[in-house]
């Protein structure tokens, strides 16, 4: 063989660089989502701060994408009750990408889960609020994650637990972009399939954005919708700041009732705080300074 | 075992409706009784095992009792992260049955030897950590199994073992049982190597050296106190098991006394797999064999023991 016979593939030579990246313009998913936030939604987002103050850090891009599908859910969509939360009725909501807590706690503060001054305490040595939700210490949180590629399977066994026990309860979980790297989440999909969980719904932050830089990049994942598809779910795409669309789609019956249901919330990193959207280096901050603190103030003001 | 196990599942699913089962990709007449009878609590959900763990958390947080069956090393190594977080953490009432334990699996080689499994499931808090002698016994602790708060993982053996414990031995989770009073020696073994201790103790006894043998079939949590007891009436404990050096009953043992009994340890001895992975195939047995495992060796091994004992003794 001499080198410079061409590849029966026609494939590049190895030490070739990939491809490079459309240009940046603008926030990562601005493309997809440009719902103007209302003053709840700012609201919240002033209680994620809250906390992210309190704990002096945190994952502030990461919490900030799902803030709408988890007050949507909370406010217009599942059935619970806080003074009950152990109410075997209730429907349930996995925070499968546990990393983005702030969102989460703010809305069980806000729904008066407990009290929003213990957001003041978060991630310090006592309190009951940490850098990952936990089960059986936080009022309201349904499974210990953080670790990710766990929530989809745990949901599924709720959803089968439901059928088995005659309940009608439906069982959300939320899962990051970057988190579907994770082999274990595919198994569930494949699960939920086979069962035909029609109670269950998956919700992906999609926000293009992972830790290491944009999800395109790192480890590509379109077609999504039609992975989903593919897997026995019905597959919905949504701008997930916007609460009307998030409404229409999290309330209609599904276009299957025998197949569960993929909700891909196209969002922004970052949302609300214009200096971080869409910015990589905005997803987890371990110290925040002053100066941070009054620019997440400023921006949500 | 693992017959005695999986029917004792069926006969526990009648008795309570949180009970379930989840295979994997176990063979296709696994169960058909309980399938027939219990089509709803009974599942096979492919070679999947992180998100059938995943998925028996799920079913337990909502009050289920879930008892999985596949093989041992699929259990521990493939899905650790989710045993030791969705099952641990939580603290649920999932069983894991492990077919395989040891060295069963010789033939497949060592991609298919639960040789290390005790050590890191003993690592994970709120585990415990079971190893019974053989099917009478695993009945007797299936049916322990069903009020038992905690997650468990329940090593199997290769089946047809000989029986060598009766119902009047009892089985309480947690609580050791002593099958030959000692002498000079004790004896500690779990799971099947309670066969081989006890024929190596009448070998034993025929030398002149009488030799009690203590059942630990709960390696965690372990019975401490059954331990420091006989601690201070003997001069010399072996430890036998079918599992590697590192972090096994041996290293539970010697941790316990260590905790307990600072500065008065009788000596120890540990008969266990080597800190390897097997390179031979062949049989159990021929492992056993090779690592000593054998009611002669393990005799021998304490005979020489006892010599050297005597001898540390010596002023």
């Amino acid at each position: 063989m001499t080198a410079a016979s061409p590849s029966p593939l026609d494939l590049p030579p190895l030490d070739q660089a990939p491809p490079d990246l459309p240009p940046f313009e603008g926030p990562i998913g601005s493309d997809r989502s440009n719902a103007a936030l209302d003053a709840r939604s700012l609201h919240l987002r002033r209680l994620v701060v809250r906390a992210l103050e309190g704990g002096g850090r945190g994952h502030i891009g990461s919490s900030m994408s799902p803030v709408e599908a988890i007050r949507v859910l909370y406010d217009d969509v599942m059935r619970y009750r806080p003074d009950d939360p152990r109410w075997v009725g209730r429907d349930r909501f996995i925070l499968s990408k546990g990393h983005g807590c702030l969102a989460l706690y703010a809305v069980l503060a806000d729904k008066g889960f407990f009290p929003e001054a213990a957001l003041d305490d978060f991630c310090r040595f006592d309190s009951f609020l940490g850098g990952h939700p936990e089960y059986g210490k936080v009022t309201g949180v349904e499974a210990s994650t953080g670790a990710l590629g766990h929530g989809l399977p745990i949901g599924v066994g709720m959803a089968l637990a439901a059928r088995m026990q005659g309940r009608d309860s439906r069982v959300f979980v939320l899962l990051g972009d970057g988190e579907l790297g994770e082999g274990s989440v595919w198994e569930a999909a494949l699960c939920a399939g086979k069962h035909r969980l029609g109670s269950l719904t998956a919700l992906i932050d999609y926000n293009k954005l992972q830790s290491a830089g944009p999800v395109s990049a790192i480890q590509p994942l379109e077609p999504l919708a039609a992975k989903w598809e593919a897997f026995g779910f019905n597959a919905v795409e949504v701008d997930g700041h916007d609460v009307v669309d998030l409404r229409r789609v999290l309330t209609a019956a599904p276009a299957d009732p025998s197949r569960p249901t993929a909700v891909i919330c196209h969002t922004i990193k970052g949302r609300g705080v214009d200096f971080a959207e869409g910015r990589a280096e905005w997803h987890h901050k371990a110290k925040l300074s002053l100066s941070d603190l009054a620019g997440l103030h400023r921006a949500l003001a | 075992m693992r017959q005695t196990s999986l029917k004792m599942v069926h006969e526990l699913a009648k008795a309570d409706p949180r009970v379930v089962f989840i295979g994997s990709d176990l063979g296709p007449d696994t169960l058909t009784e309980m399938r027939d009878e219990f089509p709803n609590r009974f599942f096979m959900e492919g070679i999947s095992e992180q998100n059938v763990i995943g998925m028996a958390a799920g079913m337990a947080l909502d009050g289920f009792i879930p008892y999985i069956n596949t093989i041992a090393t699929f259990l521990t190594r493939r899905s650790y992260e989710q045993v030791a977080v969705d099952l641990c953490l939580h603290d649920l009432p999932v069983r894991l049955i492990a077919s395989g334990g040891g060295v069963v699996y010789a033939p497949l080689g060592p991609t298919h030897l639960a040789i290390e499994d005790i050590a890191i499931m003993r690592a994970l808090p709120n585990m415990t950590v079971v190893a019974v002698a053989d099917a009478e016994e695993m009945r007797r602790l299936m049916w322990a199994t069903l009020d038992w708060p905690h997650p468990i993982y329940i090593r199997l053996a290769k089946g047809g073992d000989p029986v060598v414990t009766s119902p009047e031995d009892g089985f309480t989770l947690g609580k050791a049982i002593l099958k030959r009073a000692p002498g000079d020696v004790l004896l500690v073994s779990t799971g099947v190597m309670l066969g081989p201790c006890l024929d190596a103790a009448d070998l034993l006894d025929a030398r002149g050296i009488n030799c009690g043998v203590l059942h630990m079939h709960t390696v965690k949590p372990i019975d401490a106190d059954a331990l420091v007891d006989l601690a201070g009436k003997v001069r010399l404990i072996v430890t036998v098991e079918e599992h590697i050096l590192t972090g096994g009953l041996g290293s539970a043992v010697l941790e316990t006394l260590s905790d307990r009994l600072p500065g008065r340890i009788p000596p120890l001895r540990r008969i266990s797999l080597p800190d390897a992975f097997p390179v031979k195939y062949g049989s159990q047995q021929e492992h056993h064999r090779l690592n000593g495992l054998t009611a002669p060796a393990i005799a021998q091994a304490v005979e020489k023991a006892a010599v050297e004992a005597v001898v540390e003794a010596a002023p």
